[in-house]
């Protein structure tokens, strides 16, 4: 799939989604959107990054392992339900905060730690799977 | 499922509101730990030496908190938490009682020493493919299914430690491992799949998935035709989790293909979820259904039990042998399901803690057998009590345990069984319980002849790896230290069963700690 | 909607019943979504209306559908998702490393004549 267009607007059409990516993740909270969706565009981001011009462009690009993005992501994810331990609730209870930046008030929430925790455990492995099978014995 | 007429709407009815002490927070703490530091070992994937180091002492503190657990359900009965305040049955709780409390325990045991031998055994290749990464997510799952009060949940936590499984089995991707990994991974989709099925025409059925609510509404329902379909079905599905006897094919074709370490731990902890789930399902659920359902139970158990012991019979490969084994050890679990006495069922409990810990110290022992004579084929090694007492002692002992004989810790819960299963009248039941160890005995007894007593095969010149340090041996001596503890001195376990059968037959405890006031809305 | 259930059914046991790998994958795709109607159906089919209290109300909308079977639904989408996706890479594995994706010609795990130990020593 090495095409002139398609390798030149590869690198346009990932940033772009991976920017979409980050703006469905952060919407999810009121409106339709979220971790999982967003995770699963950048990761079809990367997937697309890399059927145009390699697997081991997108490695680098990367920089961390895909698999350990789903590491992090999973100990994101988990903090924020351990969090509430100091909180005397229960595991996973959804606590927030209001944080005026600004002029504005912007609400943080154990909630919104929790889907940054899945997105990038559903970046990660989709992406690695989508690697491995985009990587031939030829590259 | 609301009420409509409250205004404003009090939320106090649906959420918890009193602060939740510190010391329930043993009831998720199993899954945190395990979660947390698989987490962070998949993060330092690369670093090969430093993961043994983490995992190590990680999996030492998940068995220090699955005792003080266990410690603390012995105390207080079942415990509850639920997760973000919402309160059963609208939200999801975690509901341990005493056989999900001991069995977590064991678990964890089992994979302390799977993580010990796996420093010693899994090269630097495995590990940067995850070896512990995937130990503590499936260990994670196993817990989950353990500590879980919901069908829902638990449904998810099979799930995680499916994927997890197949990770580990796919270790090293060599050709047989493909090859067992692909009938692996598809017959237990199929189960699971069988699994949601199930589990959405209970929510059809009940409206609730919380199985304290289930328990308390099971019995008022009149119509017992689509419930005694409902349990045939969680019946079919969990019984090919366990690799009970028509759905068992996909065991012996996959569990000897993975690492050593792996199979182990397969062996110990995966089908143990099955049966467990069963349990849970059948006796604390639907335990009117479970009676129309008891003599095929009785059926499913004899003729596997049976059927395992004799596949053993017919291996020519250790490990192969080892993985028949574990099937016939199912058998004789679910014979406890079928009888459904208090008798019955802590015999079951009995038997599945010392298989876990029996079958896991089997498969480490054949991989340091193979190890320093060559292979795993019986007809082609020997010469191992020559070269190694030690090791050839302590099979002979894990031998005895595997197929009843006193004073080892596979005997006392034949023993229950058998006298249960004569209690009821149920006389060619324990007749099949006394038949498998027979043929066991036999088929352990043909590899301990031929593998470790006879003199190596002449024309066998294969270098023998030697079995470095106490990596390899520690967790050996350790499960058979249980293996021997357990037998000679039975009491203590044995009472615990018992309190833990009485808890699975009359869930009032079970259900208070769900619904604290006693209502459900 | 029944009778759709019932159709996925069919078409996934069919598949299962072949020999290559690709088609028994289908198979899997398809018996996840027969499920994920199936549990569909038990929360009631309504039309677009959400069951959510809107400010001012405390009583929701009488007719709606159970939301709780939906949300069971999104989590076995994205777990019968991840298992795809594996059964995918591993369905892919097996046939360049076995060189053949008939699971009648699968005997590496377990060869069809093993060396017979002696019945005597």
């Amino acid at each position: 799939m090495r095409t002139l267009i398609f390798s030149t607007v590869a690198p346009y059409l990932t940033s772009l989604m991976v920017v979409f990516s980050i703006f469905v993740l952060l919407r999810g909270h009121n409106e339709p959107g979220g971790g999982f969706i967003g995770g699963l565009i950048a990761a079809s981001a990367f997937a697309i990054y890399g059927i145009a011009c390699g697997v081991s462009p997108v490695r680098r690009a990367l920089y961390f392992h895909p698999m350990g993005l789903a590491g992090f992501g999973l100990l994101v994810g988990t903090l924020a339900g351990v969090l509430s331990v100091f909180f005397g609730v229960p595991f996973m209870t959804g606590l927030w905060a209001y944080v005026p930046l600004f002029g504005d008030t912007v609400a943080l929430s154990t909630v919104l730690m929790f889907d940054i925790g899945v997105y990038f455990v559903v970046v990660g492995s989709i992406t690695s799977i989508a690697l491995a099978l985009e990587e031939r014995p030829s590259d | 499922m609301a009420s409509p007429e409250k205004t404003p709407v009090d939320l106090s009815l649906a959420m918890v509101t009193d602060p939740v002490a510190l010391a329930d927070w043993l009831v998720i703490a199993p899954l945190v730990i395990c979660v947390l530091v698989g987490a962070v070992l998949l993060m330092v994937r690369k670093n090969t030496a430093l993961q043994p180091m983490i995992a190590i002492p990680g999996l030492c503190l998940l068995v220090l908190v699955d005792a003080a657990l266990l410690g603390r359900v012995l105390v207080e009965g079942p415990i509850t938490m639920t997760m973000g305040r919402w309160l059963p049955p609208f939200g999801i709780a975690f509901t341990v009682d005493l056989l999900g409390a001991v069995l977590t325990l064991v678990a964890g045991i089992a994979a302390l020493a799977g993580g010990i031998y796996g420093a010693g055994d899994v090269n630097d290749s495995g590990r940067r493919y995850g070896f512990y990464p995937f130990l503590f997510l499936m260990m994670a799952g196993v817990s989950g299914a353990f500590l879980t009060g919901d069908i829902f949940n638990l449904y998810v936590w099979f799930e995680v430690l499916l994927i997890a499984s197949f990770g580990l089995l796919i270790l090293g991707s060599e050709r047989g491992q493909i090859d067992g990994a692909t009938k692996y991974a598809f017959l237990n989709l199929v189960a699971t799949t069988l699994f949601l099925i199930a589990t959405g025409y209970l929510y059809g059925i009940f409206g609730t998935l919380n199985m304290a609510d289930i328990a308390t509404k099971a019995p008022q329902i009149s119509d017992k035709a689509p419930l005694v379909t409902l349990v045939s079905l969680f019946v079919l599905a969990f019984g090919m989790k366990a690799a009970a006897f028509p759905v068992n094919f996909w065991l012996p074709a996959s569990y000897h293909t993975p690492r050593v370490v792996v199979s182990a731990l397969f062996a110990g902890l995966l089908t143990k979820v099955g049966v467990y789930a069963l349990m849970r399902i059948v006796l604390l659920l639907f335990p009117a259904e479970r009676d129309i359902l008891a003599m095929i139970i009785a059926l499913i158990a004899a003729a596997t039990m049976l059927l395992g012991a004799i596949g053993a019979l017919a291996q020519t490969d250790f490990r192969r042998l080892l993985g028949y084994l574990v099937i016939s050890g199912i058998g004789i679990m679910f014979a406890g399901i079928a009888l459904a006495s208090p008798g019955g069922i802590s015999g079951t409990v009995f038997y599945a803690v010392h298989s876990m810990v029996v079958m896991t110290a089997l498969y480490l022992a054949s991989g340091l057998a193979a190890r320093v004579s060559g292979g795993f084929s019986i007809a082609s090694t020997g010469g191992i009590y020559r070269s190694h007492v030690a090791l050839a002692g302590i099979t002979l002992v894990l031998f005895f345990a595997v197929s009843g004989l006193p004073p080892f810790s596979g005997f006392w819960p034949k023993v229950v069984l058998v006298k249960a299963s004569l209690d009821v009248g149920a006389w060619w039941l324990a007749t099949a319980i006394l038949l498998t160890g027979f043929l066991t005995t036999i088929a352990v007894g043909r590899v301990w002849l031929l593998t470790y007593w006879r003199n190596a095969p002449s024309d066998e010149t294969a270098v023998a790896a030697p079995i470095s340090a106490l990596v390899d041996y520690l967790p050996l001596i350790m499960l058979t230290a249980i293996v021997i503890i357990l037998g000679v001195f039975p009491q203590q376990i044995l009472e615990l069963s018992q309190t833990a059968a009485e808890q699975l037959l009359n869930p009032v405890a079970y259900i208070r700690s769900v619904f604290p006031t006693g209502g459900v809305q | 909607m029944t009778l759709l259930v019932g159709l996925f059914f069919v078409v996934a046991v069919y598949l299962f019943l072949s020999k290559q790998i690709i088609r028994i994958l289908l198979g899997v795709a398809i018996l996840g979504n027969a499920v994920n109607l199936l549990i569909f159906t038990s929360g009631r089919l309504t039309r677009e209306i959400p069951p959510i209290l809107t400010n001012g109300s405390a009583a929701i909308v009488p007719v709606t559908a159970n939301p709780l079977p939906q949300a069971l639904i999104l989590t076995a989408i994205v777990i019968s998702f991840s298992f795809f996706a594996f059964l995918l890479v591993l369905g892919f594995r097996a046939y360049q490393e076995l060189e053949t994706d008939d699971t009648e010609e699968m005997r590496f795990a377990e060869p069809a004549d093993p060396k017979l130990p002696p019945l005597g020593y």
